[in-house]
């Protein structure tokens, strides 16, 4: 299944935020997107998501997804959006509360998202008494456990610390490698664009335009390898050249909220 | 961009950082209420005992407490007690229920909300025990009038702390359940109903305490039996020691109230 951006513009009022935005994501591929701050990058995923209707232009999706998806385009968001009533289990155990399924088959999809994030052992702690890279497995199990073709990922490691954030990345390679699910990833973080994408889709400042598509010529296994670490610092100054007086400019500019 | 300041004059000596993270955090110690509390009414009893307060405007604490007993061993005091607690029980669940039904309703459609939050800015502010003799004329000069404004003025609390609960609850769940198809009754039930709570539960310490004193109000307009109609009586009769009776049982019962919304809290916010 693909998910297609067809000629996306939105407007929040006056203000202009994603003009005519058009790319393609295929089966099993993973796109970063990345731009200056303001530039859209999360609506633009509000919008492939269903979350937000655009201004004009729309969303679309091609072929069937896999038979046993329940929720072919499924949210990582960043601040997680867990439940803080429910416990680990309950929590992923959530999306599946509605789906027509058997007991035994909700409790096995369940175990099998918990054991795929390492939270067996956490099934029946509370978010509050997890760290924040913990709560994130917790978002990422819930997300496997309706077996999404997609995951619509908002700057999912942006609210973690530097440490965790490279113990979670190891994470999304190992979980990205291993099947056909795709990703939109949306980041500000270069080096996680250039460590976990195919493709980097590179968004102007506000109104986010397309600027550049650039492709990661490796795999992801290859480029945890130290010989890929110059390639890939590379690619990010390449993408850094491309957005840098944008940031600045997005930076200094003042808003009339 | 960010420039670097002068070059600083050298200077050797060292000093101490000076402490000043000091204060703000009173801590509350366990016992320290309830001592200061029996100091006080051992205070009050030494000076009823010798004399230095006239038992009729203040008797002291022990007349008080063989006022309680007096009335428990006749009877009187179930017979009071239980009439109000069936006025308290009833009014207090009817506009709760309904406070609930409207506050949901406000917090969750528009049409709902434009029209409820009007009527509810309007009606709130009237002191609700003002209706009474209107709520008598209506319903007669049995339990019903008494209920009713105890009603009434629990569900205009109840609404209001409901809707500003459901307002309360984060966006940002109710799109995660959204992006999951989450069909709008089970997001009401899983995500809205919980994240409401807490503010439910802190709009039931008020209603509690707005159902006690309409209680009392509208036993002292007209009842026969009935803590208010007994304190009313008893300061009639000057019987301070009784009215006080009374008093110390309103009291206690406001306390336990309390206490029972405190439990439910630990129980059901144990997440927070």
């Amino acid at each position: 299944m693909d998910l297609i951006a067809n000629h996306i513009s939105h407007r929040f009022g006056d203000l202009a935020v994603l003009d005519d935005v058009s790319f393609t994501v295929g089966a099993g591929e993973v796109v970063a997107i990345v731009g200056p701050s303001g530039c859209g990058k999360s609506t633009l995923l509000s919008i492939l998501g269903g979350l937000l209707q655009p201004t004009s232009g729309a969303p679309e999706l091609r072929g069937t997804p896999p038979a046993d998806s329940l929720n072919p385009l499924t949210f990582v968001f960043q601040d997680f959006a867990l439940l803080p009533w429910a416990s680990v289990e309950e929590n992923v155990e959530f999306p599946l509360l509605h789906a027509r399924l058997s007991a035994a088959q909700r409790r096995s999809q369940v175990e099998d998202a918990l054991r795929r994030t390492g939270l067996t052992d956490f099934r029946k702690t509370y978010p509050k008494q997890l760290s924040g890279g913990m709560r994130q497995r917790v978002g990422i199990s819930r997300a496997l456990a309706v077996r999404p073709a997609i995951l619509l990922m908002d700057e999912p490691l942006s609210a973690l610390d530097s440490q965790t954030r490279e113990l979670l990345m190891e994470d999304f390679v190992r979980l990205l490698a291993d099947g056909d699910m795709g990703a939109v990833y949306v980041t500000h973080n270069l080096e996680e664009a250039a460590r976990l994408a195919d493709r980097i889709v590179v968004l102007s400042r506000r109104p986010g335009r397309i600027r550049e598509v650039v492709m990661v010529p490796m795999t992801r296994a290859e480029r945890g390898e130290t010989v890929a670490r110059e390639k890939l610092l590379a690619l990010q100054d390449q993408i850094w050249s491309l957005i840098r007086n944008e940031a600045i400019d997005a930076e200094r500019e003042v808003l009339d909220a | 961009m960010l420039e670097r300041a002068g070059a600083p004059a050298k200077d050797d000596t060292t000093r101490r950082v000076r402490f000043r993270g000091a204060g703000f955090v009173p801590a509350s110690s366990r016992f320290g209420g309830w001592i200061a509390l029996a100091l006080v009414i051992a205070l009050w009893q030494a000076a009823g005992s010798a004399g230095l307060v006239n038992p009729l405007f203040l008797p002291a604490p022990l007349a008080i407490a063989r006022a309680i007993y007096q009335l428990a061993i006749s009877g009187a005091l179930w017979q009071h007690l239980s009439a109000s607690l069936l006025r308290i029980g009833v009014g207090w669940v009817l506009g709760t229920a309904a406070g609930i039904a409207v506050g949901f309703a406000i917090g969750l459609s528009r049409l709902a909300r434009g029209v409820g939050i009007t009527f509810i800015s309007a009606l709130f502010p009237i002191p609700k025990i003002a209706l009474l003799p209107l709520l008598i004329l209506w319903l007669g000069i049995g339990e019903e009038p008494k209920i009713a404004t105890i009603a009434l003025g629990v569900f205009f609390s109840t609404a209001i702390s409901v809707y500003s609960g459901v307002d309360a609850v984060p966006r940002n769940l109710i799109r995660m359940a959204q992006s999951f198809n989450v069909p709008f009754a089970t997001i009401v039930r899983k995500v809205i109903w919980p994240g409401a709570l807490p503010a439910i539960l802190a709009g039931f310490r008020i209603t509690a305490s707005v159902a006690l004193l309409l209680v009392v109000s509208a036993e002292m307009i007209g009842a026969q039996y009935g803590i208010g109609a007994f304190v009313l009586q008893a300061g009639n009769l000057m019987q301070t020691d009784q009215l006080l009776a009374g008093v110390v049982i309103l009291s206690v019962f406001g306390l336990a109230v309390g206490k029972v919304i405190g439990w439910l809290e630990v129980k059901l916010l144990h997440w927070r």
